[in-house]
């Protein structure tokens, strides 16, 4: 995770990988793109609605190998299930932030009307500062990311970017995920 | 029935055929070791879990079957991890068995704790922490499963000492669930018939024949593929033995140390049929320039190796032997074949056969400053290419021979003549010196009928001599072989090549240690060699000792070189012959 940048360029990809809900998983899975030498742009990981699985959506920087090696090594791993690649257009992408923002009295309208515009929610307040959560593609993060910047962030966390294919609607959205492994 | 954690693993181990564990107690794998002398499994004790780890391997290479080490927590556990790495890049099957502390203390940094799973990750095809005694037979079968299925490799169970100590309600498991784990088995019969289509009209076809063949008993299938189709054969150094040397259309072994017409038929071929091999940087040497006309039909049983170095046309991921007997029936299904096409191509390869084969200057050298530290007086310095063929002459065809890494390696896989399956034991990938002694005491564990020998150097021979304690004490008749030219030989060949002759930290002493003391002092029958004459008696003599372990010391030309050689990330077309074979008029 070694990217200072935010959001999504055309050299990466997102992985959906459904792992077994066991000890260690992750560790293997991480230990795996270290070892490898690939490169993880962001990874999130929560258990699916069965929860013998979880799954891992990883944002992968390709140019450090070809896709299909680090998806061909990942398969290898015994608790790694199943493996898919969604593609930006056929995907919905969501992200959550966090961020603590300078907000003194003269600045505070501001940010919250921001806040507003962007559908976030104000969910701390402090006596010179607020923390803001939003939800959204990581596009809009990243915009809205800059547009806080010059108040002065304090703090600030990003979940990573979590994906489900687009809903197939016949033949106007070709949307499923590619199944790879 | 109720069993202890312990007696359920043992009797797991005994369901899965196991006959023979190599391993060594310790506080964390006690209670393992209780319900070992009721086992009827033999367990060999060694004398460093290394030890235990290359004879686990060397017993799986000769037997195709899975090795088992067993070992406690800690250092125990760390110590075999080199065997469990080694084994991870030659994809031999092996399966380990570490103690580890009580779970109530793991996180604690208790006494001989360390991360067993965490530290081999990296290093096994996967590994198991177990957490619950009734977990342990699902555990081991899953183990072997994994361990000896698709691409075998190594894998761990890591046993904490309390559940060990559990009881817990014996059962036999039924079925293997692991639903991320699906080796691959029969080829796609399109890329068969894709890949027979360039067969047909390939004019300069070479077989790259890798270890994956012996790991899929595809020997049999490869010879009549070849046989079918008239195409040479080159064998990696992991394939050495996979396809016999006696045969006319086996080229011998390609790569950096590779006879020249294994090397140049890769260079000018226009079609290579990979099987099981892995295109590894020792065989391609600078990869753009590998095999630079050649399309490429790739099989390999893991789907990563397919396009991780050489992007082939037609991947084929499938069981060697299954993906070579459908190729087989799908030439014979498409006509007779035309051989007559080949023949040039053949013709050429007998040319470069006859005129590069392996050489050596038979004239022995004079005594040198540097290898003969006492004073003036002895006798020339055997060369030794000349041991390892007089060896070979004088073992049965179907010996088993074992070596560590380096020169001797090198000429041990030239020299030798591999007519037979599984008879290699070596160190390939990770190149782990000391493997030759532990190994071919696994390998002689294996196959008690076969004559096992090593050729080790002297270097290697250090690192895990301790190991013919074991096989003195347990009776296990192995012949150590050492080519003795008190030198880390290879590294002292590079710095000669490449450093100016700068020899840094490679001089070891043709007398310190004393080979023949030392061995002698292990319970083993010690010899020294120094002139040629003295060679065949003395190979003569150890094969006729069978009750103990047999270690010959032979003072061998330090001086000597391993050629052919291909420089590290030169072109294989920058192929460096033996001096003796070098056109003056041309820069080779």
């Amino acid at each position: 995770m070694t990217t200072p940048a935010h959001g999504s360029a055309p050299r990466h990809h997102l992985l959906s990988v459904l792992v077994e809900n066991k000890a260690g998983v992750l560790a293997r899975v991480a230990g795996l793109f270290s070892r490898r030498g690939f490169n993880i742009f962001s990874l999130a990981v929560a258990p699916t609605h069965d929860e013998r699985f979880s799954r891992i959506s990883i944002v992968v920087d390709v140019e450090s190998s070809p896709l299909e090696q680090v998806v061909a090594q990942l398969d290898k791993l015994i608790n790694v299930v199943d493996i898919g690649e969604l593609h930006p257009d056929a995907a919905r992408e969501a992200e959550l932030l966090l961020v603590t923002v300078s907000a003194d009295a003269g600045a505070r309208a501001q940010v919250i009307q921001l806040v507003g515009v962007y559908g976030g929610r104000i969910v701390d307040v402090g006596h010179d500062g607020l923390t803001v959560m939003l939800a959204g593609t990581p596009e809009v993060l990243d915009d809205f990311e800059e547009l806080m910047a010059p108040y002065g962030i304090v703090g600030l966390q990003r979940t990573g970017r979590i994906a489900l294919p687009k809903l197939d609607r016949g033949a106007s959205a070709p949307a499923r995920i590619a199944d790879i492994a | 029935m109720e069993l202890t954690g312990a007696q359920a693993l043992v009797k797991s181990l005994e369901m899965q055929g196991v006959e023979v564990i190599f391993g060594l107690p310790g506080g964390a794998i006690l209670p393992v070791y209780d319900p070992i002398i009721d086992s009827s499994i033999r367990h060999i004790l060694v004398r460093h879990e290394q030890g235990a780890g290359h004879m686990a391997e060397g017993y799986a290479h000769a037997t195709g079957r899975p090795g088992v080490a067993m070992v406690t927590s800690g250092p125990g556990a760390t110590n075999v991890v080199t065997p469990l790495a080694d084994a991870y890049m030659d994809s031999v099957p092996f399966v380990c068995v570490t103690g580890q502390v009580a779970t109530t203390s793991i996180g604690t940094d208790a006494f001989q704790e360390c991360d067993t799973t965490g530290i081999t990750m990296g290093v096994t095809k996967h590994n198991w922490l177990i957490t619950d005694a009734q977990d342990i037979p699902r555990v081991v079968a899953e183990a072997f499963h994994v361990a000896t299925t698709g691409r075998p490799g190594p894998v761990l169970v890591d046993v904490p000492k309390d559940i060990a100590n559990t009881p817990m309600q014996w059962y036999r498991p039924e079925s293997i669930d692991l639903p991320g784990y699906r080796p691959a088995s029969s080829p796609d019969l399109g890329a068969i018939a894709a890949a027979v289509e360039l067969v047909g009209s390939a004019e300069r076809p070479v077989i790259y024949a890798g270890g994956g063949i012996l790991k899929a008993q595809a020997s049999e299938a490869l010879l009549a593929f070849a046989e079918l189709t008239g195409i040479p054969v080159v064998t990696t150094l992991m394939a050495r033995g996979a396809f016999p040397d006696s045969h006319p259309l086996c080229l011998g072994m390609p790569g950096m140390h590779g006879n020249y017409t294994a090397v140049t038929a890769l260079q000018r071929a226009d079609l290579l049929l990979a099987l099981g091999s892995r295109f590894d940087d020792r065989v391609t040497g600078k990869v753009s320039a590998f095999a630079p006309v050649a399309k490429v039909v790739h099989v390999d049983i893991d789907k990563a190796e397919i396009g991780k170095v050489r992007r082939p046309e037609i991947g084929i991921v499938a069981d060697c032997r299954l993906a070579i007997e459908a190729l087989t029936e799908a030439v014979g299904q498409a006509g007779p074949v035309d051989k007559v096409r080949l023949g040039p191509w053949i013709a050429q390869l007998d040319d470069w056969r006859a005129e590069f084969p392996y050489t050596y200057d038979r004239e022995l050298p004079e005594p040198s400053a540097a290898t003969a530290s006492g004073p003036g007086g002895r006798p020339p310095l055997l060369k030794p290419e000349f041991v390892i063929e007089t060896l070979r002459s004088a073992t049965p065809d179907d010996t088993i021979l074992a070596s560590g890494v380096g020169q001797h390696q090198m000429w041990a896989s030239q020299y030798w003549k591999f007519d037979y399956p599984n008879t290699w034991v070596n160190s390939g990938g990770l190149g782990t010196m000391g493997f030759a002694v532990p190994a071919a005491i696994g390998a002689k564990v294996g196959r008690p009928d076969r004559m096992v020998w090593a050729v080790d150097g002297d270097g290697c021979f250090q690192m895990t001599a301790q190991e013919l304690v074991t096989a003195s004490a347990e009776r296990i008749p192995v012949k150590i072989a050492i080519l003795n030219n008190a030198y880390l030989g290879m590294v002292r060949q590079w710095q000669h090549m490449f450093y100016e002759e700068r020899y840094s930290e490679v001089y070891l002493s043709p007398d310190l240690p004393d080979y023949v003391g030392w061995a002698e002092s292990m319970g083993c029958v010690g010899m020294r060699v120094e002139s040629p004459e003295e060679v065949l008696p003395a190979i003569e003599k150890a094969n006729a000792v069978d009750d103990r372990p047999v270690v010959i010391d032979f003072r061998t030309d330090s001086m000597e070189q391993v050629f052919p050689m291909v420089p590290a990330g030169a072109s294989n077309d920058e192929i460096v012959v033996h001096p003796s074979q070098r056109d003056p008029r041309s820069a080779r």
